[in-house]
């Protein structure tokens, strides 16, 4: 929402003149025109101040409305019904104006199309509680005029049009005073000009505002699937924006306005113009392709039961194994179509989170769900369970089970998700996914669908290598004293160029990187975890730590000692899971000849550690003193009496 | 030099008012400072950052705004809603002008590049919302028009460089003016949200107006804003603080503004080239610079330094090095605490201390000691010092200066419409106060008061450059003589110096020169800094040059004495170091150490006496506020230190330690 920009310019009439006719752009001469008084045509553009000067028209009959869109000269709708080109007008402003439409027949609304690049435009207009449709062709300049028939519902009030255009048709929506949106469908190129046609109209969608509500309602069309309405959607609650789909039913988003709005909505490239309490609101809104999936997903409440049409539509666009998975038995048909059902049942249940005993139902739910898949292994409704953990309402301690079945199925994205989650995950189950996560192999990793968050593109080679050769002399700031050491640095200056590569790449994929990180964010009790850390096997620790030293290094490239990206592992974590894998599994690791360069550095990491912190505190006690003297030194009280000798 | 007896005193409970406003002066290089308490002091930059000019406080003016105009006029605006100028040449205040637009937060003068306007314009914002044009004529001001009245009160003004338009910051929003017309084209919100929390209200506490037509503006939500003011959209916006910002000040060539926040913080921001060598530029903040404890109210941008003070009472001068060319003592951290004008004064006879504080005096009696003791040694009380007397001022105007005499019998002090005479009476150690009355009314506003060495008579400069001569005796008084000034001068005397025989009065205004009368035979001689009269030693001195770290020091001497039994020394301190100058001790070259802290030890007196010179310098005291000989061999040194100040100031804004 745009809330603090101004107007970039604005101009009004002389008190007791009244605009009858909303000002336009001639988008030809970037020119505004409005007309006051309802015969009067002002002309002015962005360097008049004062409307009062500018170029001024008297018509001969009263304007309805100006109408202009990109590519096309202004037209000037008359009330009357006739039509003119403004270039044409402007020739003669006062030609004479014929009546197109009967007495006491009124314009309701007017909307102006380019059809195959011909103007187009048509205008509804009321003559006691009948509605009629004129399309004027400016091609063939050929005017027809439809009836619209309300159907069944004779006494209801149109509140609001709006029209979209397809190839043939003008689809033309309007928004009833029962609350409901109606289709008609107005053919572009009628089949008998001549005769008086008659339309029927359609319920496109039930119920979208409150029948109740009078003042401030409004749609507009955004594409052809796309509907906003702006108004209340139950009598007394506050009014809303809503965009709703309307092949699928569904409402796709929606904004309280608390403020109160005006009934007036635009919708220009891409974005949603209303009046909203004092302020022009823009809302970006992009429709997107419409599919049931994303209709689903998206799902709010208010959804009429009724009109909703989700059996019918059996194209489920199943991405995986779904080839293979129809060969299969009847049963697992059977399995994959509940799974299918649970999952929809879910996501309309997750729709209404109001609910008083929301958390005993999730929980319910999961527990049930988790009983039927120890039964029956074939089945897990992984999409449900996902969708379930992200409510944040599950913990370790109410469903243990889940995490157990995960592990079987090695499902390391809902492992993820659940360290993510959740707050009481053990020890032994946080090192149960560590063994996973370690030794899972890179091609069943690729398959997966981790979240990728924490995990920053280390691949950036330029800078990495400009940045190693400093880490080389310059640790943490700490230059390490060579003497102790001589003899390791000797055998690493042996194969240098191997040793670049190994620091500056990563060691891991970067899947598998973000899933150590959900470890490394997970809280332990380092007595709880230790033990179970001697399970693990020695090349998975080697690798764990290769990464950890990897990850120790990224973070002593800049100054703030922090990993890019969101949510990185921070340098403590870092740090006490170096120590932790090392405390469990030294002996082990100490045999390995791979392991061997890998333990010399973290040596050197973990010594220039120790002399940058024994160095702070020396500096720490240093300051202190020398506080303490010079408080001693100030506290010579109010009055003394020296003996000073000057020299 | 011999062993002193120190008197070491801390008891001046001196606490300086909080800094409001700065305004820099380019032409003449001065800084004029306003205080939380009214008053207003000029600082010369070319001369060490001296003091030189002071115009008292008042209660009732909270000064908010102070600038220069034409060059040499300087203005003043404040929470009671009166403009006034100030007159620098009598040191007083030439008039007030009341704008009835409520207390005045803000205030601007036309730039001095506007081709448009025939002579200079100031501009203020209101309590009401207000924007009042004046006029500046050669004698005064005229009121000539109000600007689009506002919803809430004026906090900062800004005016664009060529002169036609304004920026005016108020609550939640910044206006831009057309002056012209006088009406508000743009209005400009500014976001309340301070770390995702909605604040109460955004004051706008600073604005400024660039010749793009960039309006940069600082808040209370810790934003540092730049502004489109042709469009009236917001272009950038940097979080520095999270606290207020509340002063802004761009250097003149509009490379480079410096802000100050309300935890102590000044921030320096540079309009830099985007890339090197690329013609598009872009503001950046370069440095923070972390000088002041609490609020940073005002902030000033000289050509080559970034000028700040606030609650904290310093004065702080942070040199730009890369606008510095030399590297001297120039491009060095200033900061400047307290008043370089005297607050202390001294009898001798009695030994007794009389303290000036803004509202109110205070007499101490030193203690005394039977003891005797080597270098360094602080010695047994054998009476400790008293407070004797509390005196305060009636009324809502600051004391301007105050004096004791050196018998202890008389105290004198002024404001700015009364001077005041005490006659103290000392029976064993019962002091009784009377106060003599109907003094005369051209006394008033004195700058400066001195009583003779023997207390029979007073000297009084008043601001009207005359000097007066009363005599005293018993509990009377008369008037003796005046000096006037030479026809055509208005200069306020602001410094004097009596001899020690009471026949020789010795004055000095505030363009330096000094004149000398003869007390007895009601002459006036008048010697300049230039004449020829200077002493055998000063010409030596002239000739020989001083040391060069004594010519490094930063800080003006504030005060000279002269030894009563031994005319060859001198005493002489600025705020951090005193030092005895013995004239018949050769000056020290180049070659010699100058400042010597220890005592000489194993060299032999043939070395001692060769290494001697006449400057005897000792900086154990500091800050130094007042030093004098008491006697032959006693000193008494005030000292007030920094801690103790700011031990009386409210607390700071708490700030975050690192994972604390």
């Amino acid at each position: 929402m745009v809330s603090d920009q101004k107007p970039l310019g604005s101009w009004s009439v002389k008190q007791g003149q009244i605009i009858t006719c909303p000002a336009v752009c001639n988008f030809q001469t970037r020119e505004y025109i409005v007309v006051h008084d309802n015969k009067v045509l002002r002309i002015w553009n962005n360097e008049d101040v004062n409307l009062d000067k500018v170029f001024k028209a008297t018509l001969s009959a009263e304007v309805y409305r100006i109408l202009s869109v990109q590519g096309t000269e202004p037209l000037v709708l008359f009330k009357e019904g006739a039509v003119r080109g403004l270039e044409a007008l402007l020739a003669d402003p006062q030609q004479k104006i014929e009546t197109v439409i009967s007495d006491e027949e009124v314009i309701k609304w007017t909307k102006f199309f380019i059809v195959f690049r011909h103007p187009v435009l048509i205008f509804i207009t009321e003559k006691h509680g009948n509605y009629f449709a004129y399309v004027q062709m400016f091609n063939s300049r050929i005017l027809t005029k439809y009836t619209l028939l309300l159907g069944q519902d004779e006494n209801s009030v149109i509140e609001s049009f709006t029209a979209s255009v397809d190839r043939k048709f003008i689809s033309l929506m309007s928004l009833s005073s029962d609350g409901c949106i109606y289709e008609t469908l107005i053919p572009i190129r009628p089949t008998d000009p001549e005769k008086n046609q008659t339309l029927v109209r359609s319920l496109l969608l039930k119920a979208v505002v409150s029948g109740n509500t009078r003042n401030g309602v409004a749609l507009t069309a955004l594409d052809q699937d796309h509907i906003a309405v702006l108004g209340s959607p139950q009598a007394a609650s506050k009014e809303c924006l809503s965009v709703w789909n309307i092949k699928f039913q569904t409402l796709q988003t929606s904004k309280e306005l608390p403020q109160g709005t005006s009934g007036q909505l635009w919708y220009y490239g891409e974005n949603l113009f209303m009046l909203h309490g004092k302020s022009l609101t823009v809302i970006p809104y992009k429709c997107e392709v419409s599919s049931l999936a994303g209709a689903l997903g998206k799902l709010k409440h208010g959804q009429d039961p009724g009109t909703h049409v989700m059996p019918r539509f059996v194209n489920w666009e199943t991405p995986q194994g779904c080839g293979l998975g129809f060969q299969n038995s009847e049963q697992s048909r059977r399995i994959e179509d509940s799974e299918k059902h649970i999952e929809v049942e879910v996501r309309k249940f997750l729709a209404l989170k109001q609910t008083p005993d929301f958390h005993t139902v999730i929980g319910d739910t999961v527990t049930g769900l988790l009983e039927r898949c120890k039964a029956e292994p074939s089945f897990y409704p992984r999409n449900c369970l996902v969708q379930l953990i992200q409510t944040h309402v599950l913990s370790y301690s109410l469903c243990p089970d889940l995490m157990e079945i995960a592990l079987i199925k090695k499902d390391v994205q809902l492992l993820q998700l659940c360290l993510q989650q959740f707050p009481d995950i053990p020890e032994s189950v946080t090192c149960a996914c560590l063994k996973i996560f370690l030794s899972i192999g890179d091609d069943s990793l690729q398959e997966t669908d981790v979240s990728m968050e924490s995990v920053f593109d280390y691949s950036n080679s330029v800078h990495d290598e400009k940045m190693e050769e400093q880490t080389e002399i310059l640790q943490n700031g700490f230059s390490p004293e060579e003497d102790k050491c001589s003899n390791c640095d000797q055998e690493l200056n042996k194969k240098p160029q191997d040793e670049t590569k190994e620091s500056t790449s990563c060691p891991v994929v970067p899947k598998r990187a973000a899933l150590l990180n959900a470890i490394l964010h997970s809280a332990y009790s380092e007595t709880f975890l230790l033990p179970h850390l001697k399970d693990i096997p020695a090349q998975h620790i080697t690798l764990f730590l290769k990464y950890l030293y990897f990850l120790y290094l990224k973070c002593s490239e800049n100054a703030t000692m922090t990993l890019p990206g969101i949510n990185p592992p921070t340098l403590n974590q870092i740090m006490d899971w170096i120590c932790l894998l090392l405390d469990a599994n030294f002996t082990v690791v100490v045999m390995m000849p791979e392991a061997k360069r890998l333990l010399i550095n973290l040596y050197k990491l973990v010594k220039s550690q120790i002399s940058v912190y024994s160095e702070l505190n020396k500096i720490e006690v240093s300051f202190r003193e020398l506080q303490k003297l010079n408080q001693e030194k100030n506290n010579r009280g109010l009055y003394s009496i020296e003996v000073l000798e000057l020299f | 030099m011999g062993e002193f007896k120190v008197h070491r005193v801390r008891f001046f409970n001196y606490v300086p008012s909080g800094i409001r406003c700065v305004a820099y002066n380019n032409q003449s290089n001065r800084l004029a400072v306003s205080r939380t308490d009214g008053t207003v002091e000029v600082y010369n930059l070319s001369a060490n950052y001296f003091q030189e000019k002071f115009f008292p406080g008042h209660e009732s003016r909270a000064t908010e705004a102070l600038c220069w105009a034409e060059g040499q006029r300087l203005f003043s605006a404040g929470l009671n809603g009166e403009i006034m100028e100030y007159d620098l040449q009598a040191l007083n205040i030439k008039y007030a002008v009341d704008v009835f637009g409520g207390p005045i937060w803000s205030m601007a003068v036309s730039p001095s590049g506007s081709q448009l306007l025939v002579s200079k314009q100031l501009l203020v914002g209101c309590e009401d919302g207000s924007v009042k044009l004046f006029q500046i004529t050669p004698d005064k001001i005229q009121f000539e028009r109000n600007f689009d009245r506002q919803k809430s009160r004026i906090l900062s003004l800004s005016w664009h460089p060529s002169g036609t338009h304004i920026a005016a910051g108020s609550i939640d929003y910044i206006s831009v003016f057309d002056v012209k017309s006088g009406s508000a084209i743009h209005k400009m919100i500014v976001d309340r949200q301070h770390m995702g929390v909605s604040k109460r209200k955004c004051i706008v506490w600073g604005v400024a107006f660039l010749s793009d037509g960039t309006v940069i503006s600082v808040d209370s939500a810790g934003k540092v804003q730049f502004w489109d003011s042709a469009t009236g959209t917001l272009v950038k916006s940097h979080l520095i603080a999270n606290a207020d910002v509340q002063s802004i000040a761009v250097a003149e060539q509009e490379d480079s503004f410096v802000v100050g926040t309300a935890e102590g913080t000044v921030f320096h921001f540079q309009l830099v080239p985007v890339t090197s060598n690329s013609s598009e530029k872009q503001w950046v903040r370069t440095k923070p610079f972390q000088h002041h404890t609490h609020d940073v109210r005002t902030v000033a941008h000289s050509p080559t330094a970034l000028i700040s003070g606030g609650t904290d009472t310093h004065l702080v001068i942070r040199p730009l090095m890369e606008k510095v060319e030399v590297k001297n003592y120039d491009a060095a951290l200033r900061k400047i605490t307290f008043p370089h004008r005297r607050l202390i004064s001294c009898s001798k006879k009695r030994q007794l201390l009389l303290f000036q504080f803004a509202h109110h005096l205070e007499l101490w009696r030193l203690g005394s000691t039977v003891a005797t003791g080597k270098n360094g040694d602080t010695l047994p009380l054998s009476k400790n010092a008293d407070h004797l007397l509390h005196l305060k001022t009636k009324g809502p105007e600051n004391i301007i200066c105050s004096c004791i005499s050196p018998c202890g019998s008389w105290i004198a002090y002024s404001t700015v419409s009364r001077f005041f005479l005490y006659r103290l009476n000392y029976e064993h150690d019962n002091i009784s106060l009377k106060r003599v009355s109907k003094m005369p009314p051209f006394l008033r506003c004195a700058l400066q008061i001195l009583f003779s060495e023997d207390s029979t008579k007073l000297f009084v400069a008043s601001n009207q450059g005359a000097l007066h001569i009363v005599q005293l005796s018993g509990g009377s008084f008369k008037h003796l003589h005046a000096f006037q000034p030479q026809s055509g001068t208005v200069e306020a005397m602001c410094l004097l110096a009596v001899s020690s025989d009471g026949n020789w009065l010795a004055a000095s205004g505030t363009s330096a020169g000094v004149h000398v009368y003869n007390v007895k035979q009601l002459k006036v001689f008048e010697y300049s800094i230039p004449d020829k009269q200077y002493t055998d030693w000063s010409r030596t001195v002239q000739k020989q040059g001083f040391h060069h770290l004594w010519l490094q020091r930063d800080t003006p001497i504030t005060h000279i004495s002269f030894h009563p039994k031994r005319p060859m020394h001198i005493l002489l301190h600025d705020a951090y170091m005193f030092c005895i100058i013995d004239k018949s001790l050769p000056l020290p070259n180049d070659k010699t150490l100058l400042y010597n802290p220890f005592p000489p030890t194993n060299e032999s007196d043939v070395v001692r006496r060769r290494t001697a010179h006449a400057f005897k310098i000792s900086k154990i005291y500091k800050p130094l506020l007042f030093m004098d000989l008491l006697d032959e061999r006693t000193l008494v040194a005030v000292e007030r230190p920094l801690d103790d100040i700011i031990a009386q100031l409210p607390p700071p804004i708490k700030k975050k330690k690192f994972g604390t």
